[in-house]
């Protein structure tokens, strides 16, 4: 055989061989799945701003093939109907851009056009939050709920149930403190101590972070 | 019965205890003396000649490691020799075609001008011929001038005349040999071109001549060095040797600046790789993008060696040395085209890295709504995105003269393992001389031990043997004395 044509072959078959090898042990980078939750009841509207901000910087924080999603908690928050947006960004980074941008766009119209809701289902957020991220399966899986944790459901709603949250890290953000707060401060202690106790006995883990100028600390992993 | 009971014999009396242990093993060893000095001989004598035999195993090892050390470095040194000298060939080849392929030219212009100069030379020496004399015209003269004048006015005149005449003529023929001489002179010059042409024509064979003497010092001086290494001198030996460990540190020097530039090239082209072959996917653990970014890096490392293997710079791969000068030369131009192409695309992905990063920079500026700012800084990219596009295009070249550092590096590491190994091997070997004397002595030291801790019986049977026979102590003595006769008897 000619020997530039053995070469060529021999090039062409360790190609294939290479090709071949990695096609066989294809994997996938872990991921990371965040699902935030926004308390759109009563008077916390007003501080939809900062969620706002923390919207936009989690989504220059996520990479492609990362998950994320914003959903509203409101009356009965265990529902798809209340995600507000969605979206696993692209393997191309370009792409990922773009749906980053279409993704603010959606936040920034759900934000001027909110109504408040009369009840406050945290559960159910964190149960459709739960449901999202199991779904999806990312390599870390994050809740960020940002709320002052003062869950008021409207009668008949059942939430009494265990939270299934292995692996997941939970951060909870801007825990304002209500009027009542200020004037039993027992009470804003035991609510964060109630949450803490729910998502660690579920297998979570529960961080709270009311220092917005410090953004940094939400993303990091567990 | 208890541990206690068994070791205090007179209950109540430790020290008496203690002493008739004391006794009570003396005698036993001094009873089992013989079998146990034979035993501890025994077995630093086995361990002593295992590790000798090991270590001239390790000596033959490293012998015959030494010779082929020899062997490959003679090879190689040979080899290259030969490379050198038949450059050198190849030069003079080419000296001798080009200007020996213009000496007839140069021999027929040299003969021109030598019949120039000739000729010219021949016609320099013809003087004209003298005007043809009436026949007897110098009598004639001579009888006139001998006619007495006697105031005779007509004799007077003739005379006059002839004078006259003479005069004339000898002006006229000083004129012919002025103007003879002038052309002489004329021919005489117009020889000077021919001389310098000579001159020119002359030095240009003379610096030819040089140059091929030059050239053919410079082949002797290496059909020395070959002569050398084909006889297998350690002259040549340790020269090679040296030489040897040095290009291996050149080599790994550069190579290591080449790595680094090969690092470059990755972090200019890992990212934007993302965008063709995805961001998330992994092959074993690492970022697909990033295995494809280093596969184009290898790739292109690979078309260098090729490019350099066909052009004959590197002898890597004899196939492609072996192969037809056609063939090879048309695997020049495809590998240059390829080596170009990955080049023009690692250009075109740096261009895409640049264009990612504004995208990245843009984002975050409308998600944090400082889009002024990224105006302000975009004015100056255009600077790192050139600059980027170049080293993206350059290094791909530059990376390809890792060829004649890999070549020097492997040809060089086989003779630096080999000393290196020499080195382990020879370590070796004295470690295990060492341990086999240490074994040795050590068991004459246990002899010494052993006896020591029966130095009372030992004491008592040399008083009784010097009481019985006092001729015979001093052999008595000698016996005793088991390592002194190991010694003596390994001396």
């Amino acid at each position: 055989m000619n020997p530039l044509k053995s070469i060529l072959l021999a090039l062409g078959l360790s190609a294939a061989f290479i090709t071949g090898g990695c096609s066989s042990v294809d994997q996938v980078t872990p991921t990371r799945g965040v699902y935030m939750l926004i308390d759109t009841s009563g008077t916390y509207t007003g501080e939809l701003k900062k969620a706002q901000t923390i919207i936009n910087f989690a989504l220059a924080k996520l990479n492609p093939g990362d998950s994320f999603a914003v959903a509203s908690i409101n009356t009965g928050s265990f529902t798809e109907r209340d995600i507000i947006d969605k979206v696993t960004f692209d393997d191309r980074p370009s792409m990922a851009n773009a749906q980053k941008r279409q993704f603010r766009e959606t936040i920034d119209k759900f934000v001027k056009g909110v109504h408040p809701s009369a009840y406050t289902d945290v559960t159910g957020g964190i149960l459709q939050a739960i449901e999202y991220l199991d779904e999806k399966n990312p390599g870390h899986k994050t809740i960020l709920v940002f709320s002052d944790l003062k869950e008021e459901l409207k009668k008949g709603y059942v939430r009494n149930i265990p939270l299934q949250l292995n692996g997941v890290d939970v951060v909870a953000l801007n825990v304002t403190k209500l009027h009542s707060d200020n004037v039993d401060p027992r009470e804003y202690m035991n609510r964060l101590e109630t949450w803490r106790k729910r998502v660690e006995s579920g297998g979570g883990q529960w961080r709270v972070v009311n220092d917005l100028e410090r953004l940094d600390n939400i993303m990091t992993d567990s | 019965m208890n541990l206690l009971d068994v070791v205090f014999i007179v209950p109540g009396h430790p020290a008496i205890s203690v002493m008739s242990w004391i006794v009570i093993l003396a005698v036993s060893l001094y009873l089992a003396r013989s079998p146990a000095h034979r035993a501890i001989t025994s077995l630093s004598e086995v361990l002593h000649y295992a590790f000798r035999i090991a270590a001239q195993s390790t000596s033959m090892a490293e012998g015959k490691l030494i010779q082929r050390n020899r062997e490959v470095l003679l090879a190689a040194g040979r080899e290259a020799s030969e490379r050198i000298i038949e450059r050198e060939f190849d030069r003079v080849d080419a000296t001798l075609r080009r200007d020996l392929a213009d000496y007839p030219a140069m021999h027929r212009q040299l003969t021109e001008h030598i019949l120039s100069i000739d000729e010219d030379y021949k016609r320099s020496t013809e003087v004209p011929p003298a005007p043809p004399a009436p026949p007897g015209w110098i009598k004639a003269i001579e009888s006139v001038a001998k006619i007495p004048s006697s105031g005779d006015p007509m004799v007077a005149n003739i005379l006059s005349d002839i004078n006259k005449s003479m005069v004339k003529a000898q002006n006229t023929a000083i004129e012919e040999y002025r103007k003879s001489s002038h052309e002489r002179h004329i021919v005489l010059k117009h020889m000077m071109p021919h001389w310098r042409k000579l001159l020119q024509v002359l030095g240009q064979v003379d610096k030819n001549v040089n140059n091929l003497i030059d050239r053919s010092k410079t082949i002797d001086r290496h059909m020395q060095e070959y002569e050398q290494i084909n006889k297998g001198t350690d002259r040549a030996v340790r020269m090679l040797s040296s030489s040897s460990i040095t290009q291996f540190f050149i080599a790994a020097f550069v190579l290591a600046i080449a790595f680094g530039g090969a690092v470059i090239n990755f972090h200019l082209i890992a990212r934007p790789m993302s965008e063709m072959v995805g961001g998330t996917s992994q092959i074993m653990g690492f970022k697909t993008a990033n295995i494809a970014a280093l596969v184009i890096i290898l790739v292109e490392i690979a078309m260098g060696l090729f490019l350099m293997e066909s052009l004959r710079i590197t002898r890597l791969f004899p196939v492609i040395g072996a192969l037809d000068d056609k063939i090879r030369i048309r695997m020049v131009y495809i590998t240059f085209a390829m080596l170009f192409s990955l080049a023009s695309i690692e250009a075109g992905l740096a261009y895409m890295r640049e264009i990612l990063s504004q995208s990245d920079a843009a984002l975050v500026a409308y998600l944090m709504e400082n889009q002024h700012s990224q105006a302000a800084a975009s004015q100056s990219r255009w600077i790192t995105t050139a600059a980027q596009m170049g080293m993206g295009f350059i290094l791909p070249f530059a990376l390809t003269f890792v060829a004649i550092a890999m070549e020097s590096f492997v040809q060089s590491l086989r003779t630096v393992l080999g000393i290196i190994g020499v080195g382990l091997l020879r370590a070796m070997e004295f470690m295990l001389r060492l341990l086999g004397n240490i074994s040795r002595y050590f068991g004459i030291m246990l002899v010494h031990l052993y006896d020591l801790m029966i130095f009372a019986p030992l004491w008592i049977e040399r008083r009784v043997k010097g009481a019985d026979e006092p001729g015979r102590e001093k052999t008595a003595q000698g016996d005793n004395g088991l390592g002194a006769a190991v010694i003596g008897g390994q001396s």
